[in-house]
């Protein structure tokens, strides 16, 4: 029960992600091109705005509503993030999503993500199974 | 409200609401805004054998999946109850290169003329759909998030390494936009 409310803020996630058209293919191209600020305007206001809001917290000691202080996991470097990130790029602009917007696309009846979501479940597997032998 | 819903949002009003996702889910239960994390969830839940990797307990993650499943329940909410009439105003340059390699302008999200079963089986098709999706996976997970828990969580919190995943990611999209992409709608042609 206790998850249902991650079901429900994910609810949310899906509706913004489609009505601010992040999950558009053509908004994924015309970024990559440069061709429009859209989405870079998209992404100059949600990271200020998260940024102000984790500020908010650590400056007020907001805790979560069990009470529990809120704790924030470090991200340690390593090259995969590079190497990693240049492979999601290039599956990023043909595809035209992330997994997130797959997801939602798969929502608004978009029965042939389904197969790029299948896709993105075997290069998780893959790259599970090949992490041992993988530069990090 | 019905109004505000069947419509598209400008990027600013969109952007505040992406943007505080993040303190919702830490205020929520102290987690992490990110996507990619339930694909690995769901490999651990599916794959009969051991992969070291995969091999912890994602029950404990199940958090993930209730998010990821909420995001297709919102998809469809949007897609169907508060769809949005008009089409995306996407850039002209955009939409005339596009449709010079074959794939001409649609509303809906993603093309008709790409995101179909015949397609598909082509070698086009195969490569944008089926190696784009699994580029999608692997790099995710090798990068060890996607655009939302590099981009939007790790940005927000000041972490070096995200910039640096994001900067990867959008060097690879744009070698991907204006390179391949256009070499792979054309070829057999």
């Amino acid at each position: 029960m206790r998850n249902l409310r991650y079901l429900l803020l994910g609810t949310i996630f899906g509706i913004i992600l489609c009505k601010v058209q992040a999950v558009s293919w053509w908004r994924m191209q015309e970024m990559f091109r440069f061709n429009a600020f859209y989405m870079y305007g998209l992404f100059a206001t949600a990271i200020p705005t998260g940024m102000l809001s984790v500020w908010l917290i650590k400056k007020y000691n907001i805790k979560t509503i069990s009470g529990e202080p809120i704790v924030i996991p470090k991200k340690k470097f390593n090259w995969g993030y590079v190497i990693g990130g240049l492979l999601f790029g290039l599956g990023w602009a043909f595809s035209g999503a992330c997994p997130g917007p797959l997801l939602a696309l798969i929502g608004a009846g978009k029965l042939v993500v389904i197969i790029v979501f299948i896709s993105a479940l075997f290069g998780t597997a893959v790259y599970s199974w090949l992490r041992p032998k993988l530069p990090h | 409200m019905t109004t505000f819903l069947n419509q598209s949002w400008p990027w600013y009003v969109g952007g505040v609401l992406i943007g505080l996702m993040v303190p919702a889910l830490l205020i929520v239960g102290n987690k992490s805004l990110g996507v990619s994390a339930s694909l690995r969830d769901m490999c651990a839940a599916c794959i009969p054998f051991r992969i070291p990797f995969l091999d912890y307990d994602w029950k404990k993650e199940s958090w993930n999946l209730f998010f990821a499943a909420g995001i297709v329940l919102g998809g469809f909410l949007a897609g169907y109850l508060f769809a949005d009439p008009q089409p995306e105003h996407i850039a002209n340059n955009t939409l005339h290169a596009l449709s010079q390699n074959g794939v001409q302008f649609n509303k809906g999200f993603v093309p008709n003329d790409i995101f179909n079963w015949s397609y598909l089986r082509t070698v086009p098709g195969f490569i944008i759909i089926v190696v784009g999706g699994f580029f999608v996976g692997f790099g995710t997970r090798y990068a060890g998030g996607c655009t939302s828990g590099h981009g939007i969580m790790g940005l927000s919190t000041f972490q070096w390494p995200s910039l640096i995943a994001v900067a990867s990611f959008f060097v690879g999209g744009i070698i991907s936009a204006n390179w391949l992409l256009p070499l792979v709608l054309n070829l057999g042609k």
